[in-house]
């Protein structure tokens, strides 16, 4: 279904890339002295030692949250965008929803919280969707969930991987009853999927929770995440006012849910694209390329 | 308001004067509330203590309930009933979230708010729901997934996804009642079903509204200006074709006046569930799939 590609306007896409080129550049050339606090350590650590190491940190391997396109260029060899044309609907009619909207769109750049592409990833060719909770914290709301489904039902069709690194505050509020519906449709897409035999893929990275962590991000083939994600269920403020108490120190950190079970495997950013790979071509993907 | 209601209610059934002139006035008074409730309304409506809970609407619905217990992995989540029992003259499998009437019923029941083990219980009750052919019917009243320690230790989230997922494939018809409150991922995990019906003072949320007011505006006690926005009334629900039917209710604080809306809801059931015995269980899966596919597709 060739419609389903948003393929239009190759002008400001070209633009677009050649800012984010720029931007990147930037960064990586960025002069001593340019510091980023690292929110693991409280150390100061240079920029462009960050980019090196896929945004962790030199000193303890804090990893530093990234954009949904910094997650693609670092992960596939070449992608295309199949996100459908974005539209904005309030569901239940919320006020100061489109004004919020709006601020977290100009706020972010971006015009929602989900990438989804279609590309290689050392020439095997897959499905990638990343959250980004630039925008609305990465909430899922109805777009996000109508996406996710898509992206399953756009590798269902043509029998290939899907890889999804969710990053989400949990459900939107601000959609009400049709967020929480878009748990149901995620994780029915999941299961329609599933039954094409073909391999889902996900990373859960910080953080991961509510209506996301209880959806389509657990349900992957594979499960996995980054070092030191919060993922979880229930927040930590409203557990510590439930049991009026303190909670343990990793509580909710993915090493925490490795610990009791429900990870396949910690990775580190660096070695992510790899890993999948490995995975990839266990379950008998092939590079399409050379 | 709603406690002027229950008093004046209560007062009228103390009078003790005859039957049709008690029913009379009754219909009256309770008309007559009816058309000021306010959302808000409802929603003390839906969590008022003297409200039929989910094994009181088992018991007066079911015929000779079997309760069943654990899931045979943890332990049993007494927030979960469930067991079998026959609707009519067909052998159903029936699944409560179960609150209780005073605080130490309420803690035995966690107030209503189920652990992974809870859900746990519930799909295995749904397996083996499938295995012998058997409809499910659940019964909803909960605030939602418990949020504590223990519970994302044993992977809250997953149970609750593995529980949608796996109750969008049973090949059986399954009916789901909004009994009271429907709250957040906690009721979804018990209600991916070919039919929701919704009794017209419950509710369903996509968080309890005190939870909702802190996210959204940090501060919890703003919950009454939550619920008027919120959009979580049965009529609101039946608006957006997520609940297929309203079960027309007498406002009621007592079990024997709740005996017609259960006769109602009863009607209700097996109307639904002959039609739903009908399809085939291909049809079944397909059709309950594509109604939650098509909400919030409009992009």
């Amino acid at each position: 279904m060739e419609e389903n590609i948003r393929d239009g306007r190759p002008i400001i896409s070209i633009i677009k890339k050649l800012r984010r080129f720029k931007k990147d550049f930037k960064r990586m050339n960025a002069p001593e002295g340019l510091f980023e606090r690292c929110n693991g350590c409280g150390d100061l650590v240079p920029k462009n030692k960050i980019g090196e190491r896929f945004y962790t940190c030199p000193e303890c391997d804090y990893h530093f949250n990234i954009s949904s396109g910094d997650r693609m260029n670092m992960l596939l060899d070449e992608y295309k965008v199949i996100n459908r044309t974005y539209k904005f609907i309030n569901p239940i009619d919320f006020p100061g929803y489109k004004a919020k909207y709006k601020e977290n769109r100009k706020k972010s750049g971006l015009r929602e919280g989900i990438l989804t592409v279609e590309g290689y990833l050392n020439g095997i060719k897959l499905v990638a969707v990343a959250l980004d909770n630039r925008f609305f914290m990465g909430s899922m709301g109805s777009y996000i969930g109508e996406e996710i489904t898509r992206a399953f039902e756009y590798a269902g069709k043509r029998d290939l991987p899907i890889l999804i690194f969710s990053t989400s505050g949990g459900a939107r509020m601000q959609e009400g009853i049709f967020s929480l519906m878009q748990m149901a449709k995620t994780s029915i897409a999941v299961e329609r999927y599933g039954e094409t035999k073909n391999l889902y893929i996900s990373c859960m990275t910080n953080p991961t929770t509510g209506g996301v962590t209880a959806s389509f991000a657990s349900l992957g083939d594979i499960m996995l995440a980054e070092p030191g994600a919060l993922i979880g269920f229930a927040g930590a403020r409203v557990i510590k006012e439930t049991i009026k108490g303190e909670l343990p120190e990793d509580f909710q950190r993915a090493e925490f849910l490795k610990e009791k079970g429900f990870l396949d495997e910690i990775v580190h950013r660096k070695d992510m694209k790899e890993y999948i790979y490995k995975l990839l071509k266990l379950h008998g993907y092939r590079s399409c390329k050379g | 308001m709603i406690k002027e209601l229950e008093e004046m209610l209560k007062e009228l059934e103390e009078k003790k004067q005859n039957q049709e002139a008690f029913k009379i006035k009754r219909k009256q008074i309770i008309e007559e509330y009816k058309s000021k409730l306010t959302p808000y309304h409802r929603v003390q409506l839906a969590r008022h203590e003297k409200r039929p809970k989910a094994k009181d609407f088992i018991e007066n619905i079911v015929s000779e309930p079997m309760f069943f217990h654990g899931d045979k992995l943890f332990s049993d989540d007494r927030s979960i009933v469930g067991g079998v029992g026959y609707l009519g003259h067909v052998p159903i499998t029936f699944i409560g979230t179960n609150k209780g009437k005073t605080l130490e019923e309420n803690v035995e029941y966690n107030f209503g708010m189920p652990k992974p083990e809870g859900y746990r219980k519930a799909l295995r009750l749904m397996k083996q729901a499938e295995k012998f052919n058997r409809p499910i019917i659940t019964f909803i009243d909960t605030p939602g997934a418990y949020p504590g320690i223990d519970a994302e230790e044993r992977g809250q989230g997953e149970a609750i996804a593995i529980n949608i997922l796996e109750m969008s494939r049973l090949e059986v018809p399954i009916i789901s009642v909004f009994t009271g409150e429907g709250g957040s991922g906690g009721a979804l995990a018990l209600s991916v079903a070919n039919k929701i019906i919704m009794m017209e003072n419950s509710i369903f949320s996509i968080l309890s509204p005190e939870g909702f007011a802190t996210i959204l505006w940090k501060d919890g006690t703003l919950y009454e200006k939550a619920t008027e926005v919120m959009k979580l009334t049965a009529k609101d629900l039946y608006d957006y074709k997520i609940a297929d039917r309203v079960i027309e209710e007498d406002i009621s604080f007592s079990m024997k006046g709740f005996q017609e809306n259960f006769a109602r809801l009863k009607e209700e059931i097996i109307k639904e569930l002959e039609s739903l015995r009908k399809k085939s269980p291909a049809r079944l899966v397909k059709e309950r799939q594509n109604k939650y596919r098509k909400i919030g597709g409009g992009y």
